[in-house]
């Protein structure tokens, strides 16, 4: 085992990872607040399917839940516990027995939970009642891919301990959801804070073709293969801040659409930014995946589709 | 001062220089406008992070532009001595770069005082800036894929500090024994915005 994450009390409830799939990490709210440090925010790709889990369990909106990327994920409850999965809907198995998504699962003591490969979407978020209680750094437990901060990707292996709550129950144990979208996709953008380092030709391209997500793609960013987006200006940008969202366009002219570990600061020009709103969508694409944006106006971008 | 929106939850600040953008991190790091979430001084710019709940864009920006800032004025960091042993790999080219020679790139380098301008490329990495630009120098042509952690380093008109090992293009003229980054610490950076940094050999 690389790394220990249990609790040293031999009668605390922990999951034990048997299989990781391709990337599990731990991910809750993330940490805002310390950009002038150069540490970004972080936390789950899919902000609104973590949020529904945790309300779901009883939990903190905030508590830390699994981000499991394509499914593939195996565990074994150590104490009973009860889970949910929200986010891109995998078949689920605990033991033999096939149960739902966005449905409220008790794992018994021993039981295996499996999850297959997700219908639609690309990341889908195993919440345990009590939270993922592996400790906090810099006031987050979540895994910032890029800066290396939180906990390291899960290893079959690892310990997770889950944490204790007398929080009520809501009572609700299964609620209607849109599920993540297959086949393409439409996000609204707002004009970027660099638009004009862009030809009247690339900002038309941007909203008027499609764009593939491309296999280089993790929670850094998503890299889009598309019509390539020209400069108006050829000199240097200086550093800047990014947010969330961003369409930064590197010098191949191919923009990459920043997700939650996006780097804090860049020094591409930004020619569009996804919607706050359309950003959880957005980190449910997977490869393959055709996208178009549509260009929206400032103020009126907060409202959910 | 331009007001670059970045969807509704960014608002990116554009200055002259980057003498204004620490002028206004300074009036503002302490009392951020209300629903500010987070400051990002850059080379020249601040961007604003908000909570689109809690406030807007334009209500930030108003904040923004009549905010008064004091020229020249820096955040205040504090002070911190930096030992250095010159022994960089790129020492000897940025001696012949900057026309300097070795012994001048290290006199030029521990003479003046450098200030933290911004932090980014990764946790606790600082953008050091001088008082003249004898040691401005472009980024190596070809990146290192592996630069060692605790490498001092020049590009562009900055200095700075590699917290941990790393890609990296920066010309390397040596090595401290401080840790840049440790999470033990609290702040865990050393290197903050406005922190002002004098270099001395080891």
């Amino acid at each position: 085992m690389d790394h220990d994450r249990q609790a040293h009390d031999p009668s605390s409830t922990w999951l034990e990872v048997i299989s990781s799939g391709v990337l599990t990490t731990v991910q809750d709210l993330g940490r805002p607040g310390l950009g002038a440090l150069g540490v970004g925010y972080s936390g789950a790709a899919d902000v609104p399917a973590l949020r529904l889990a945790n309300r779901l369990l009883g939990n903190p909106e905030s508590a830390a839940a699994l981000e499991v990327t394509f499914g593939g994920l195996e565990v074994v409850a150590h104490g009973g516990m009860t889970v949910i999965l929200t986010g891109a809907p995998c078949r689920v198995a605990v033991d033999d027995r096939q149960v739902g998504a966005y449905a409220v699962v008790w794992l018994p003591d021993g039981a295996t939970l499996r999850l297959g490969p997700p219908h639609s979407g690309l990341r889908s978020y195993l919440a345990v009642r009590g939270g993922i209680d592996v400790p906090l750094v810099l006031g987050s437990r979540c895994t910032d891919t890029l800066a290396a901060l939180g906990p390291a990707p899960l290893v079959a292996g690892d310990r997770l301990p889950i944490g204790r709550t007398t929080a009520a129950h809501p009572g609700v144990d299964v609620v209607p959801v849109q599920v993540p979208e297959a086949g393409d996709v439409m996000l609204r953008v707002v004009d970027g804070p660099r638009a004009d380092w862009f030809t009247d030709a690339a900002r038309a391209a941007l909203v008027s073709d499609f764009y593939e997500v491309t296999a280089d793609s993790n929670r850094v960013g998503s890299r889009l293969a598309g019509p390539t987006l020209d400069r108006a200006r050829d000199d240097e940008l200086p550093t800047e801040g990014m947010v969330c969202g961003a369409l930064q366009v590197p010098p191949s002219g191919q923009p990459t659409l920043f997700l939650a570990d996006h780097p804090v600061t860049g020094g591409y020009p930004v020619i569009a930014v996804v919607v706050p709103a359309d950003v959880p969508r957005a980190a449910q694409l997977r490869p393959g995946q055709r996208v178009t944006f549509t260009r929206v106006s400032t103020g009126t971008q907060s409202r959910s589709m | 001062m331009r007001l670059l929106p970045c969807g509704d939850s960014g608002l990116l600040v554009e200055l002259a220089d980057l003498d204004e953008v620490l002028a206004l991190y300074a009036e503002l790091v302490d009392d951020p406008p209300e629903g500010v979430i987070d400051l990002v001084p850059a080379a020249r710019t601040l961007m604003l992070r908000i909570d689109p709940a809690r406030t807007d864009l334009t209500r930030v920006g108003r904040v923004v532009s009549s905010v008064e800032t004091r020229p020249g004025h820096r955040p205040d960091a504090g002070r911190l001595e930096v030992p250095v042993t010159y022994d960089g790999a790129d020492l000897a080219d940025v001696g012949r770069l900057t026309g300097l020679g070795e012994r001048g790139v290290v006199e030029a380098h521990t003479a003046q005082e450098w200030t933290v301008a911004f932090c980014g490329f990764a946790p606790g990495f600082g953008y050091l800036v001088g008082t003249d630009d004898r040691l401005t120098v472009p980024r190596r042509s070809v990146p290192r894929t592996r630069v060692p952690s605790r490498s001092v380093a020049l590009a562009g008109e900055f200095t700075g500090v590699y917290p941990r090992e790393s890609p990296g293009g920066w010309q390397l003229i040596g090595h401290t024994t401080l840790q840049p980054w440790d999470l033990e610490r609290d702040p865990p950076a050393l290197l903050l915005p406005g922190l002002r940094v004098r270099f001395v050999e080891a």
